[in-house]
């Protein structure tokens, strides 16, 4: 009995200790680190923290919980974050249904809310907040980039497949929306389908001259190697969430030359990537994302408002965010009027370095392009 | 719509069907021997995917890799039944559900913890790569085709156990009544942990054939388990015939209703309004057929009990 009240005080004591230690800003981060889609929700978090202890500050503390990619447990998540711990800053959330149903609630209760990841059309038009902002894109943005790059590589007839949910449809609208030719077939799949036979005989049966697809995560690795099996060679564009780094290695062979359109490439050259990099491997053993890259950055974007403004002082934070005064992998970076970046968006090309599968740049896709609901943001 | 479009994408049901078999065998075994649900089956799904995917990894050959699948699917269910699934045959349903789906989180952190969060790598062997001709010049992949016959050959080979062996008879003889099969001295079990192990071992070898052309990933199973119990609600729980009737049923309406209703949406509205709705019908399709089964025969297509 007295053992055990002992280890119960020395237990208090040592959960007690790190409170006593000051924090000055608490940052609460709710991402996807188990389930289907923990891949991305890990890099994104690495990428977060590798930031914090290179900056070399110990007052910011980072509170990590595991969303399950379920909204529910987000938006639980969510409420503890904002009422017991008193967190200043949230950050974290990957899909795009997690992030509608989290920020408007967060920001409606004056905290800030830096996406490191999801940007959903409806929080960059009508929707947008002050105290939001995307360090990564407006969900279109990519797709759309696809589309210019159809353009120039002169595909004129155009077959696309998205899964059926709202990010499905904004890819879908976004690569129309530059694409100039015509579409050979449009097709929304469901939402986890694995099994791609039906639709690939249909792009068979079709006269296209180009395939565009999004389907992130498993979805694409399944289609990428079903496709190179069914010996069709009509060429594929698609956007960087199926060649990431994370999936790239279970892909194989399949993806090799494929162009795909990314806002960040490992070999993107500036002085803040190539030391991005270089300690991310080190780290953590294995090359990052472009989902470690948006981590990173949004840490260094909070670093930097914290510089130059407390995070007491709402209005002048606010100010140095927007500001954005920070190095970025991508290297120039800057916010337009409702918070999300406006930023040079690339055609990179699936390619085999020894044993490991990686991108390498080919060209700007779109310069310094800026989202297509900006307009529609009254700040 | 072309002929050979419609002889492809009948192709294509008919292989979706028979891998669907492979997870609603073992399970509708399972629940007709034992009475139990099991909703770990996807897990034992995705650990034959990951075991093929290692051993593929590490010596590089196919064959290897699926008779790791089978192994380390059917040794793991094996040991299930022994630790936990044995205490679970006289509970209620609810308490089974309970269990299983714990097992479903054990299983999906434990192999994160093994292999970590990304996908692996699993892919076909040359020899099964790239299409073949078929008659009337349809192109179709090889591996495809060698799924479909791997398939039939385990449901021919699943059907004479069940039919001509002796452990085939205590089988049949344990799910109408296993009281009486206990009393006539047959240890009831060692046959529970071999039709556990079975059941498992089928799942575990349709994982690692479908992982070759899918993706290898945590969660891999669940998705194909909610199929699986259409299959064995619509063939009737407990009979290995409607677990190959039904799977083929719901392959082929999968398929063929994913393609067709946005094209016969097409007859009566605009093309974009038509793909939409049929795409959605089409996801619906199969859960429509299981309804329009269950009214006209209540215990599915082949159930014997009432």
């Amino acid at each position: 009995m007295k053992l055990k009240s002992l280890m119960i005080a020395a237990m208090a004591a040592a959960v007690a200790l790190p409170a006593s230690a000051i924090a000055e800003t608490k940052v609460g981060m709710i991402t996807t680190l188990s389930g289907g889609g923990a891949g991305l929700g890990i890099d994104v978090r690495d990428g977060f923290l590798l930031a914090i202890k290179q900056s070399g500050r110990d007052d910011i503390e980072v509170i990590v919980e595991d969303d399950q990619r379920k909204p529910d447990v987000a938006v639980q998540l969510a409420d503890k974050m904002v009422q017991a711990e008193q967190v200043d800053v949230l950050t974290g959330i990957i899909w795009s249904n997690l992030a509608m149903a989290v920020v408007p609630s967060v920001t409606a209760q004056g905290k800030f809310y830096l996406s490191p990841n999801a940007g959903p059309s409806a929080l960059a038009g009508a929707g947008c907040h002050p105290n939001y902002f995307n360090v990564a894109w407006q969900n279109d943005n990519l797709h759309e980039a696809a589309g210019a790059y159809a353009n120039s590589a002169g595909y004129s007839k155009s077959f696309i497949l998205a899964p059926n949910y709202p990010a499905g449809q904004d890819a879908l609208t976004g690569y129309k929306r530059f694409f100039e030719g015509e579409l050979a077939g449009e097709i929304y799949t469901t939402l986890g389908q694995t099994d791609y036979a039906a639709e690939i005989a249909q792009i068979r049966a079709s006269d296209a001259d180009s395939v565009f697809f999004f389907l992130p995560g498993g979805m694409g690795i399944a289609f990428l190697k079903q496709y190179q099996d069914s010996g069709i060679d009509i060429p594929v564009v698609g956007p960087a969430f199926s060649f990431d780094q994370g999936i790239l290695q279970a892909v194989g062979d399949a993806a090799l030359g494929v162009v795909n359109t990314s806002q960040w490439s490992k070999d993107i050259d500036n002085p803040t990537n190539a030391a991005f990099v270089e300690s991310f491997e080190a780290e953590y053993g294995r090359l990052p994302s472009l989902y470690a890259s948006q981590g990173f950055d949004t840490a260094n974007l909070l670093i930097s408002a914290l510089e130059t403004a407390d995070v007491s002082d709402a209005d002048a934070f606010r100010d140095a965010l927007r500001a954005a005064d920070f190095n970025s992998t991508r290297g120039d970076f800057e916010f337009g009027p409702n918070h999300h970046p406006i930023q040079t968006i690339y055609a990179r090309e699936v390619i085999k370095e020894g044993d490991v599968f990686t991108n390498k740049l080919i060209g700007p896709a779109l310069e310094n392009h800026a989202d297509a609901y900006a307009g529609d943001c009254q700040m | 719509m072309s002929f050979i479009l419609l002889v492809e994408q009948v192709l294509n049901g008919l292989q979706f069907g028979i891998m669907l078999f492979l997870m609603a065998a073992g399970l509708t075994l399972i629940f007709g021997v034992m009475g139990l649900i099991n909703l770990a089956h996807g897990s034992l799904y995705m650990i034959g995917a990951f075991a093929a995917a290692a051993v593929a990894g590490y010596t590089g050959s196919f064959v290897l890799a699926l008779a790791a699948a089978l192994a380390a699917a059917a040794i793991v269910g094996a040991i299930v039944e022994l630790v936990v699934i044995r205490r679970l045959y006289d509970k209620d349903h609810l308490d089974q559900v309970l269990a299983t789906f714990a097992l479903i989180l054990i299983f999906s952190e434990g192999t994160r913890w093994l292999f970590g969060s990304f996908p692996l790598f699993l892919d076909i062997p040359d020899y099964l790569s790239g299409p073949v001709t078929l008659p009337g010049g349809i192109q179709y992949p090889l591996y495809r085709l060698f799924l479909i016959v791997v398939g039939l050959l385990i449901a021919i080979g699943l059907g004479a156990l069940i039919t001509k062996t002796r452990i085939g008879i205590q089988i049949r003889a344990g799910e109408n009544d296993r009281e009486m099969i206990a009393a006539l001295g047959i240890d009831i079990s060692r046959l529970y942990t071999l039709v556990f192990a079975l059941g498992a071992g089928l799942a575990g070898i349709a994982g690692a054939l479908v992982g070759a052309i899918q993706s290898v990933q945590v969660g891999m199973g669940e998705p194909v388990l909610i199929l699986a119990f259409v299959v064995i609600v619509i063939g009737g729980i407990g009979s290995m015939k409607g677990a190959l009737i039904g799977a083929i049923l719901v392959g082929l309406t999968d398929t063929l209703g994913g393609i067709f209703l946005p094209e016969l949406l097409k007859l009566f509205t605009d093309p974009a309004t038509a793909t939409s709705i049929g795409s959605s019908l089409a996801s619906m399709a199969i859960y429509i057929l299981m309804g329009a089964i269950l009214i006209w025969r209540p215990t599915g297509l082949f159930g014997a009990r009432s």
